[in-house]
């Protein structure tokens, strides 16, 4: 246990440092809402019933930003293989790496949402508290997910280009049922939204434990 | 001689199949002659499920059994996948064009296809690009498992992503078909299942084939100079 939160604590401590991460993963974000919000300006659809799946293609792919770079500052001077030294098994390990993730998209997130909500003239109510909690589920499932596939992709040749090749396909449901419960919140009328969060949950569940268990084989030489 | 059994039956099978298919079926009422394309869609869908169900068994078999044999397994049934649903997109798109008016309707089914089909791209492109035999063998595998599990959580949010909203298209063939039409559909499914057969035997001893001739090249090259 101690041993997982000496690898959460490092990661911190290393992005607090150089502050590349999260700095790329926020400026990408913002740039999308902002390239999306140039795209449909002048076809004059409603802003109020593109914003949610704006907001998780924004997510999505800073998610995808930062999860290359958390793995590709560990395959530098091979600082993977010196975790794969520390005391603890490799499940945990990945833990950790999840751990890290997550904390790093849910920064991202809290500074994305106001901006989204600015860019595209929503309220700052309760209902953005619901979706800022729709996102830490969203984030979390992305990450239980993109963590290990970050693992096979940097095991490629081809590095970080595998990984949005990878993680698009599966993150699929991740997806559908956050923007659905995003929806729900943000568009009146829209229906309910809590069948999309227990299936984001299970989703979640499922990914964190399959992965927990292969993630053995996937850092194995 | 597996292989050769299975190729005979395929070629057997197959023109028998499209006598019914073409000649002995008749012309559905509503649809006209586009609706034969029914004959190949439906038994090339399965192939797309069959690969899936493939794939997950040779991906965890090799997980369990470290066996290379295994891995020409799991990678076979991706490879199947690609080719199988290419070609079940393709029937989709020339029977959704005159009848539904549209090339691709996003209804439940075709998007968990569409979603498969990607899925099974992504782990043939994974084993492309990897560049050691058992790292292909071990990341190929945990991808396969991964994306395997993926499919009912795709199915279930697909599934009530669709049928929440009011649906575009009615799916076709929902009532039932001619006593007339079941032998062009048997025999349209008994083809293509010894076609699936022969391509997945002969595409793995093909790989044994490609790792044997790797082997060789990389002996020959290291006792060269």
């Amino acid at each position: 246990m101690k041993a997982i939160w000496s690898i959460i604590f490092k990661d911190v401590v290393v992005e607090l440092r150089n502050k590349e991460t999260l700095s790329a993963m926020i400026m990408f974000a913002i740039l999308i809402l902002v390239i999306f919000s140039f795209a449909f300006e002048s076809s004059g659809v409603d802003k109020n019933a593109i914003a949610p799946g704006c907001l998780w293609v924004a997510f999505s792919f800073a998610a995808i930003l930062g999860l290359n770079r958390s793995l590709a500052k560990e395959l530098d001077n091979e600082c993977l293989q010196g975790l794969l030294l520390a005391p603890l098994s490799r499940g945990e390990l990945y833990i950790a790496k999840v751990a890290g993730n997550f904390i790093f998209m849910l920064v991202a997130e809290l500074v994305i949402l106001p901006l989204f909500v600015v860019i595209n003239n929503l309220k700052f109510d309760l209902q953005l508290l619901k979706v800022t909690g729709i996102g830490f589920l969203g984030m979390l499932a992305i990450a239980s997910v993109g963590t290990i596939l970050s693992v096979l992709s940097s095991a490629t040749r081809m590095k970080e280009v595998m990984q949005p090749v990878l993680q698009i396909p599966l993150t699929i449901p991740v997806v559908i049922c956050a923007v659905e419960a995003t929806a729900g919140l943000l568009i009146p009328d829209y229906g309910e939204n809590s069948s999309w969060l227990s299936i984001l949950a299970g989703f979640t569940i499922v990914y964190l434990a399959v992965s927990y268990l292969l993630f053995e084989f996937a850092v194995e030489d | 001689m597996k292989q050769r059994i299975l190729a005979v039956l395929a070629l057997a099978t197959m023109i028998p199949a499209l006598y019914l298919i073409f000649i002995y079926a008749p012309i559905e009422v509503t649809q006209g002659n586009v609706q034969r394309i029914f004959y190949f869609h439906v038994p090339l869908a399965t192939a797309g499920y069959v690969s899936a169900g493939l794939m997950f068994i040779g991906s965890l078999m090799y997980l369990i059994k470290r066996d290379l044999k295994w891995d020409r397994f799991a990678a076979a049934a991706g490879e199947m996948g690609v080719l199988f649903l290419t070609a079940q997109l393709w029937t989709a798109i020339h029977w959704a064009k005159p009848i539904w008016g549209i090339w691709f309707a996003f209804d439940s089914r075709g998007t968990l296809q569409l979603v498969l089909y990607l899925i099974f791209i992504s782990s043939v492109m994974l084993r492309a690009y990897l560049p050691e035999r058992e790292k292909q063998a071990k990341l190929g595998a945990v991808f396969g498992i991964l994306a395997m599990i993926d499919v009912p959580f795709n199915y279930l949010s697909i599934y009530l992503f669709r049928t929440q909203h009011p649906q575009p298209v009615v799916s076709p063939g929902g009532g039932g078909l001619d006593p007339q039409m079941w032998p062009a559909f048997i025999a349209g499914f008994t083809t293509l299942s010894f076609v699936y057969a022969y391509l997945f035997v002969r595409r793995i001893e093909l790989a044994k084939v490609e790792e044997e001739v790797d082997y060789l090249s990389h002996l020959a090259f290291s006792h060269d100079v």
